[in-house]
C-alpha cells in the first residue's frame, strides 16, 4: 500500500499529507461496521489471477499496469462489500467474472435489451445503429471521423485527448503512470480495487500550462465503444494556468448485459487552472453504478462539476473536490432523478486543505413512483485551512407520497476560522401551481414536467445548450414513465 | 342581444373533499364581446366561481351546467377549458422557479394551437406586449412570476392575456394591490382585449379598473347567489351604498 503512494504527486506539507492519506485510506465513507464476521462476504473466487492476466495481456499493458492490476486484485479480494448505502446484494459478488468478462467479449443481443431501454431509444430518436451500440450489442456507432476531427483542433494546441488504451505506451506514457490511481488509489473500497484489477476504457487529457481549450472535450463518441462504460478510467491533467471543459456522457440509456458499472475518474487540476467537468448519465434500470469520480486542486485552481444522474438500480455516487492548494475553489452543481426500484444515493464531498479555499454544493433530487433518493455529502474543513468557506444547499422534490427523499449532510470543521452554510429544503408539487399552468392551455402532464424542468434548471443551464435540451428530453421521458 | 360565450345553469359547487355548498345554483348568461362586472363581499364565493368555471380541481359541481359557446364543458379538464378560450386571472398568481414566462407562454400557445410557435411573430407581440404594459424586457426573461412584486404579478397575468388571446377572460381581483399608473396601464391592456373582441368577466371591489371601460351588466353575489342583475351602473351603485340592502 504504502508504495503505491509514495510517488504520488501530491508534494504537500508534512502534515497536510497525513490529513490527505487518512482521508484517502478512510476511503469515501467511512466503512463502518467492522464488527461483521470476516466470512460473511465470502471471497470472490470468481475473479482470478489467470483473468486479471488475460485481460492484461489482450490489452498489451506494459509491466508495471499488470502489476498494478494484480496488487489490486489483491486488494479487492481483501475488502468488504460497502454495507452503509443502498443495498447491493442484487449484484452477485460470486458471479463477479460474469460482470468482468463481459467486456471482453459477451455480448447479448439486441432481442435482449429490455423494452423500456428500447423504448427510450426511440423517444430520445437515436437512430438503429446508434441505438446497437448504445444498447451495447451491435457494432460501434460510425462516428470516429466526428472524433478525431475535434481532436485534431486541440491537438493543434498542445492538448492531448486520447483514449487510455494508448496514452498508456504514448509520449506521456510517464505521465500516465505518475498520476493513474494515484488520487483514487485501489485500496480505496472495494469497487475501486476492482477497476484497478480490470479497468478498460475511457480517457486520457492532458492541458498544457496556460492552454485554454475553447470547445468542450466530449467523450460521448467514444462511450458509444461495445462494452464501454463499465470499468472505464478517466485520467484528466490539466496543467498550471489551463482552461478546459470536459464533457462526460450522453441522455441516452446505456445498457449493458453485465449491470455493474465500476468507472474511475481522477481530474487534476494544476495552479490557477480551471476545469469544467460536466456529465450527464443515464444507465439502464438494472445497473449498479458505483463509481468513484474525484479531483484535486492546486493553488488558485477551481473545479467546477456538473452532474445529470439518472437511470441505474443502485447508485453510489459522491465526486470529491480535494481543495489542497490556497484560494483553490470547488463547485458541484448536481441532479438525481429516482424513479420506480430505483434506490440512489448521490451527493458530494468536499475536502479543503488550503487556506482561503471555498466550495459551494448545490444538489437537486428528484424522486417519483416509489423511488428513493437519499442526498450524501460531507465537508472537511481541516485545521490549517484557515479562512474556507463552503456552502451547502440541496434542494429535494417528491413527486408522490410513495417516494423517499432523504438528506444526509456532514460537516466536519476543525478550524473556527471558517465560515460555513447550509440549506436543505424537500417539497411537493403544489397542486395550484398545476392548476395555474393548466388554466394557460398546458396539460397536467407537461405542466408536472415543466415545474421539474424549472426545478432542474440550476444544473441544465450551466450545460451546453444540446445537453440542457437532452436533460429536459429526459426528464419527461422519466415523468412518463410509470 | 350577443350570443352567449357562457352560460351558468343552476351552477351549485363547493370543495372537492367537503359537502359543504359554496355556490348555490348560479345563473348568468355573458353575450360574446360584453363586458361584465362580478361585485359582491368579502367571502361570497366570486373567487370559487371563476375557479369553477377555469375547472379547479379544488372545488366539486355538484348541480348545474357550464356552457362555453353552447357546448357544455362542466366535465372538462382544465387545459382543454384554456384551449376552447377560456382565460382566468388569478388573485394570486403562482410562482414557477427555473422556468422563464417567455418558455412558459411559448409551450402555452404551441399547446393551444398544436403548432411550433412562430419565434419572429412571437418576439414581436412580446415586445409590443411589454411596451403598452409598460413593462421591462426583463420580465419575459425572469422565472415565471418569481420575486415578482405583487402589482407586477398582475400586470404579468395582463401581458398573458394579451399573448394567449382567450374568448373570455375572468380577472379575479386584477386591480387590487396596483398604484395608480399602473390601474392604468392594465386598463388600457384590457381595453385592447376587449376591441379585438374578447368578452370580459371581471371580479373586482373596485371601480377605478372600469372607468377607463364601458360595463354592459353587473351581477352581485352574496352568499354563494346572484341577488342582483343590473347594468354597468349598479356598479356606482354598489359603490355608494355598499352591500346593506342586499345582505339578508
Ligand atoms: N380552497 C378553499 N378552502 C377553504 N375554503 C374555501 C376555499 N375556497 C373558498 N372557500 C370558502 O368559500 C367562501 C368563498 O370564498 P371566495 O374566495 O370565493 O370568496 P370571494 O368572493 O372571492 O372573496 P374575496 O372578495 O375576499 O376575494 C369563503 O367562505 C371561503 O372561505
Ligand atoms: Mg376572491
Amino acid at each position: 500500500m504504502a508504495e503505491i503512494r509514495k510517488d504520488a504527486p501530491i508534494d504537500i506539507s508534512e502534515d497536510a499529507n497525513r490529513e490527505l492519506l487518512n482521508d484517502v485510506e478512510r476511503g469515501l465513507y467511512d466503512f463502518k461496521d467492522e464488527e461483521r464476521e470476516e466470512d460473511f462476504y465470502k471471497v470472490d473466487e470468481g475473479l482470478t489471477e489467470e483473468i486479471v492476466r488475460q485481460i492484461s495481456e489482450e490489452k498489451h499493458d506494459p509491466e508495471w499496469m499488470l502489476e498494478f492490476r494484480l496488487k489490486s486484485l489483491k486488494i479487492y479480494h481483501e475488502l468488504k462489500v460497502p454495507d452503509w448505502g443502498p443495498p447491493i446484494d442484487g449484484l452477485n459478488m460470486d458471479q463477479i467474472v460474469t460482470y468482468v468478462r463481459s467486456k471482453t467479449g459477451m455480448k447479448g443481443s439486441w432481442e435482449e435489451v429490455p423494452e423500456d431501454i428500447k423504448n427510450a431509444f426511440e423517444k430520445l430518436g437515436i437512430p438503429q445503429a446508434e441505438r446497437e451500440a448504445l444498447a451495447g450489442v451491435g457494432a460501434q456507432y460510425d462516428s470516429e471521423l466526428v472524433y478525431h476531427n475535434v481532436r485534431k483542433d486541440v491537438e493543434e494546441q498542445g492538448v492531448v485527448y486520447t483514449d487510455m488504451e494508448s496514452a498508456l505506451t504514448g509520449k506521456y506514457a510517464e505521465m500516465v503512470r505518475e498520476h493513474f490511481m494515484k488520487l483514487v488509489p485501489p485500496t480505496d473500497h472495494k469497487f475501486a480495487a476492482l477497476h484497478g484489477a480490470v479497468w478498460s476504457g475511457g480517457s486520457f487529457v492532458y492541458v498544457p500550462p496556460g492552454t485554454k481549450v475553447d470547445i468542450p472535450l466530449q467523450s460521448y463518441f467514444r462511450l458509444n465503444a461495445p462494452g464501454a462504460g463499465q470499468f472505464e478510467h478517466t485520467l484528466i491533467i490539466v496543467d498550471e494556468g489551463a482552461d478546459v471543459h470536459f464533457i462526460e456522457g450522453c441522455s441516452a440509456p446505456k445498457y449493458n448485459v453485465a449491470n455493474l458499472h465500476a468507472g474511475c475518474v481522477e481530474l487534476f487540476v494544476g495552479k490557477n487552472a480551471h476545469l469544467r467537468y460536466s456529465t450527464i448519465e443515464n444507465w439502464s434500470k438494472n445497473m449498479y453504478n458505483l463509481n468513484t469520480k474525484r479531483a484535486i486542486c492546486e493553488e488558485g485552481g477551481t473545479i467546477e462539476w456538473i452532474s445529470g444522474s439518472f437511470g441505474s438500480h443502485v447508485s453510489y455516487l459522491y465526486p470529491t473536490s480535494v481543495l489542497k492548494g490556497d484560494h483553490s475553489h470547488a463547485e458541484f452543481t448536481g441532479i438525481t432523478f429516482a424513479g420506480k426500484g430505483q434506490n440512489l444515493d448521490t451527493g458530494a464531498k468536499m475536502i479543503h486543505l488550503g487556506k482561503n479555499t471555498s466550495s459551494f454544493i448545490d444538489t437537486k433530487s428528484v424522486c417519483k413512483s416509489g423511488g428513493i433518493s437519499t442526498y450524501r455529502s460531507s465537508v472537511e474543513i481541516r485545521r490549517q485551512a484557515e479562512g474556507a468557506k463552503a456552502s451547502v444547499n440541496c434542494g429535494s422534490l417528491m413527486l408522490d407520497s410513495i417516494s423517499r427523499s432523504d438528506t444526509v449532510p456532514a460537516m466536519d470543521i476543525r478550524t473556527d476560522k471558517a465560515d460555513v452554510g447550509h440549506e436543505a429544503k424537500i417539497g411537493r408539487i403544489s397542486d395550484e401551481a398545476v392548476f395555474y399552468m393548466m388554466s394557460r392551455g398546458i396539460s397536467e402532464a407537461e405542466a408536472r414536467a415543466m415545474i421539474v424542468s424549472g426545478f432542474a434548471n440550476p444544473v441544465s443551464k450551466e450545460l451546453p445548450l444540446e445537453y440542457a435540451a437532452e436533460m429536459n428530453n429526459l426528464i419527461k421521458l422519466e415523468m412518463e414513465m410509470g | 342581444m350577443a350570443e352567449n360565450i357562457l352560460e351558468i345553469k343552476g351552477l351549485s359547487a363547493g370543495l372537492a373533499n367537503e359537502g359543504e355548498e359554496i355556490l348555490h345554483g348560479i345563473d348568468l348568461q355573458v353575450g360574446k364581446g360584453e363586458t361584465h362586472v362580478l361585485m359582491g363581499p368579502n367571502g361570497a364565493g366570486k373567487s370559487t366561481l371563476g375557479n369553477v368555471i377555469m375547472g379547479s380541481p379544488v372545488y366539486k359541481v355538484s348541480k348545474g351546467q357550464i356552457l362555453l359557446e353552447g357546448g357544455e364543458i362542466t366535465k372538462d379538464s382544465v387545459d382543454a377549458r384554456a384551449k376552447k378560450g377560456i382565460f382566468l386571472s388569478f388573485q394570486n398568481p403562482l410562482e414557477v422557479p427555473g422556468l422563464s414566462m417567455e418558455a412558459f407562454l411559448r409551450n402555452a400557445i404551441r399547446e393551444k394551437t398544436g403548432k411550433p410557435v412562430k419565434i419572429f411573430q412571437f418576439k414581436k407581440k412580446i415586445e409590443e406586449t411589454l411596451k403598452l404594459l409598460d413593462m421591462d424586457a426583463s420580465y419575459v426573461e425572469r422565472d415565471l412570476n418569481v420575486g415578482f412584486s405583487g402589482g407586477e404579478k398582475k400586470k404579468a397575468e395582463i401581458f398573458q392575456l394579451l399573448l394567449l388571446e382567450p374568448k373570455l377572460a375572468i380577472l379575479d381581483e386584477t386591480d387590487s394591490g396596483l398604484d395608480v399608473d399602473a390601474v392604468r396601464t392594465v386598463s388600457k391592456g384590457i381595453e385592447i382585449f376587449r376591441q379585438n373582441g374578447g368578452t370580459l368577466l371581471i371580479i373586482t371591489h373596485s371601480t377605478r379598473i372600469l372607468d377607463a371601460l364601458t360595463v354592459d351588466h353587473t351581477h352581485v353575489l352574496v352568499d354563494g347567489r346572484i341577488v342582483k342583475h343590473g347594468d354597468g351602473t349598479l356598479v356606482d351603485e354598489i359603490n355608494r351604498g355598499g352591500y346593506a340592502k342586499y345582505i339578508g
